[in-house]
C-alpha cells in the first residue's frame, strides 16, 4: 500500500506539472536564473581564489649573499630557515645558476654580455629564494635574517650578517603588505557578494513557488474536504518541486556549457593559466551535484511550506 | 446520526451567526434547510464538517463529539461525509474519473477498486460519456453530478449538499434533486441546504427553516415558508 501510496504521489505530481505548463515552465524559468547565479558565484570564487593565489605565490623574499659566502655556510642557513613553521619552501640558488640566469636575460644586450666576458671571475652572489606560508608571515622572517629575533642567537646574528649581503624585503615590504591587504579584503567582499547574491537568488525562487501554490489554494482545500490526509496534499507539489529542481539544474548546466566555451580563453587571458571550460568539464560533476541539490532542495522546501499554510487555515 | 446541541457561533467582531440551535437528525433522513442567505444554514453545516468551531455548545456525529477531533484524525473523519457545493468545487487539474479517483485515492481505497467503482457511480448519475472530460469542458449540471459522484464514491454515513442547484437552471436542478433523492434511498442520510421554492415544495420532506441564526420551524412534511 505504501508503494502504491508513493506511486500516486509521483504521477499526480507529474500530471500536474505537465497540466500547468505555463506556471510549471515559469517556475522553472526563475529557478534556472537563481542556480546561474548560484553557479556563477561558484565559477567566480574559483577564478578569485586561483587568481589570489597566484599573487601570493608571485610574493617572494631574496637573501642575496655575498661573493665570498661559502656554499655550505649558505646551506645550513637554508636548513634553519626551513625549520621555522612561516616558510613553505627554500630556493637555493647557487653563484653559477645566478650568472646563467643573468646571462639569460641578457642575451640580446652585447655590451652586458661582453662586459661578463671581461671579468675572470663571477661577480654575482648566491641567493636564497623564500616563499612564506602565508603574505603576512614575510616580516617575521626577514626579522629573523636580520638577527631580530628570539629564535636567533647572538652568535647567529653575527654570523648572518657575515655572509648575507641584503634582503630585499625592505624595499618590496610596503608592496608585499599592501597586497596582503588587497587579498585578504577580496575574499571578504568575494564571501559577502556570494551570501548576499546566493540568498536574494533563493529567496526570489522561493516565492515564485509560494505564488504558484498559492494559485491552487482552493485546489488544496477542495483535497482536504473529500478527506485527503496532509502528505497527500502536499506530496505532488513537493514532487513538482522536485521536477523544477532537477529540469532548473540540468539547463542551468546546458547554459555554462557554451557560456565556458566562449568565456574559457578570454578569462585564460585575462587573469593567467586559469580556463573555466577546463574548469567547466573537470569538476562537471561536483558542479551539477551542487546545482542539482540547491535546486531540488529549494524546490521541495518551497513547496513544503507555501502547502503548509493551507493545510493548517 | 447527527447532534448539534446548544451551538452558537459568535464571530470576534460580535457577529452572531448561530444562536443557541439544538438540531437532531436520524440515519437515512432527507432534512431540508431553509432561510435568507446569512440565516445560518452554511455555518451549522460547516461545523458539522469540523470546518467550523462553534463558540458555545457541541457538535456530535454518532457518538463523537466533532468540535474535540485533533487536527490529524479529520482527513479520516471527512471520509465519512460527502458534501457538495454549489460552485461544485471539482478540482480543475482533472478529468471528471480522476476527480473521483482522487477521493477514493484519499480513502486509501486499491486500484483495482478505483478502477471498478468509478465507471459505476458515473453510470448512476449519468455521465459514463464524460468520463475524460476535464470540469471546464462540462455544464453545470454535469458539473454538479460530477461532484455528488465524488460525494458518494466512498459511501459517507451523510450526504451534505449547501445550494447544489444555485447555479443551475430548473431542470438541471430538479435532476439534481431526483439524483439526491436517489443516494437517500440508498441508505445515506442527506442534509439539503437551499433557497429553492420548487425544489423544496416537490420533495415533501422534513423541513427545517432557520431565520437570523435561529431555528424557527422544524416540520415533518414542510413547505417552502418564508
Amino acid at each position: 500500500m505504501i508503494l502504491t501510496k508513493i506511486k500516486r504521489l509521483f504521477r499526480a505530481g507529474a500530471i500536474n506539472f505537465w497540466r500547468n505548463r505555463l506556471v510549471s515552465f515559469a517556475t522553472i524559468f526563475v529557478s534556472v536564473i537563481a542556480l546561474f547565479v548560484v553557479g556563477s558565484l561558484v565559477f567566480s570564487n574559483v577564478i578569485l581564489t586561483n587568481t589570489l593565489t597566484q599573487l601570493e605565490n608571485k610574493v617572494d623574499i631574496s637573501v642575496y649573499f655575498k661573493t665570498e659566502a661559502g656554499e655550505p655556510d649558505i646551506l645550513a642557513l637554508k636548513s634553519s630557515l626551513e625549520k621555522l613553521d612561516e616558510v613553505k619552501e627554500v630556493n637555493y640558488i647557487s653563484q653559477e645558476q645566478a650568472l646563467e640566469d643573468f646571462r639569460n636575460r641578457h642575451r640580446d644586450n652585447a655590451l652586458i654580455t661582453q662586459s661578463l666576458a671581461e671579468l675572470d671571475e663571477n661577480p654575482l652572489g648566491a641567493a636564497l629564494n623564500i616563499k612564506a606560508k602565508n603574505p603576512s608571515q614575510y616580516e617575521s622572517i626577514a626579522r629573523f635574517l636580520e638577527g631580530d629575533s628570539e629564535l636567533v642567537s647572538s652568535n647567529q646574528a653575527g654570523f648572518f650578517s657575515v655572509i648575507i649581503d641584503k634582503v630585499n624585503y625592505r624595499q618590496n615590504k610596503q608592496v608585499i603588505e599592501r597586497l596582503v591587504n588587497i587579498i585578504g579584503a577580496s575574499r571578504k567582499i568575494g564571501f559577502g557578494v556570494t551570501v548576499a547574491l546566493a540568498v536574494i537568488a533563493i529567496l526570489v525562487t522561493f516565492n515564485t513557488i509560494r505564488l504558484a501554490i498559492y494559485t491552487s489554494r482552493d485546489e488544496i482545500s477542495v483535497m482536504r474536504l473529500v478527506g485527503a490526509s496532509n502528505t497527500r496534499v502536499r506530496g505532488p507539489f513537493v514532487v513538482e518541486g522536485i521536477i523544477h529542481g532537477l529540469l532548473a539544474s540540468a539547463i542551468t548546466m546546458a547554459i555554462f556549457y557554451p557560456l565556458t566555451w566562449w568565456l574559457g580563453p578570454k578569462a585564460e587571458n585575462f587573469f593567467g593559466g586559469f580556463n573555466l571550460f577546463d574548469y567547466y568539464f573537470s569538476h562537471w560533476f561536483s558542479i551539477f551535484g551542487i546545482l542539482l541539490l540547491t535546486g531540488i532542495i529549494l524546490g521541495v522546501i518551497s513547496a513544503a511550506i507555501a502547502v503548509r499554510k493551507y493545510l493548517r487555515a | 446520526m447527527v447532534y448539534f446541541d446548544k451551538v452558537a457561533k459568535i464571530y470576534p467582531n460580535g457577529c452572531v451567526a448561530l444562536d443557541e440551535v439544538s438540531l437532531t437528525i436520524e440515519p437515512q433522513e432527507f432534512v431540508s434547510m431553509v432561510g435568507q442567505s446569512g440565516a445560518g444554514k452554511t455555518t451549522l453545516l460547516k461545523m458539522l464538517l469540523a470546518e467550523e468551531r462553534p463558540t458555545k455548545g457541541k457538535v456530535f456525529f454518532d457518538s463523537v463529539d466533532v468540535c474535540c477531533l485533533p487536527h490529524h484524525a479529520l482527513p479520516e473523519f471527512r471520509r465519512r461525509i460527502g458534501v457538495v457545493f454549489q460552485d461544485f468545487r471539482l478540482l480543475p487539474q482533472k478529468t471528471a474519473y480522476e476527480n473521483i479517483a482522487f477521493a477514493m485515492e484519499a480513502a486509501g481505497r486499491s486500484d483495482e477498486e478505483i478502477a471498478a467503482d468509478v465507471p459505476q457511480v458515473l453510470e448512476l448519475v449519468g455521465l459514463v460519456s464524460k468520463i475524460d472530460c476535464f470540469p471546464h469542458e462540462l455544464s453545470g449540471g454535469e458539473k454538479q453530478r460530477v461532484a455528488i459522484a465524488r460525494a458518494i464514491i466512498n459511501q459517507p454515513d451523510v450526504l451534505i449538499a449547501d445550494e447544489p442547484t444555485g447555479n443551475l437552471d430548473p431542470i438541471n436542478a430538479q435532476e439534481i434533486v431526483q439524483l439526491l433523492e436517489k443516494v437517500n434511498e440508498l441508505g445515506t442520510t442527506v442534509i439539503l441546504a437551499t433557497h429553492n421554492r420548487d425544489v423544496i415544495n416537490s420533495l415533501n420532506k422534513r423541513v427545517v427553516t432557520m431565520e437570523r441564526g435561529k431555528i424557527i420551524r422544524d416540520e415533518k412534511h414542510g413547505r417552502y415558508v418564508l
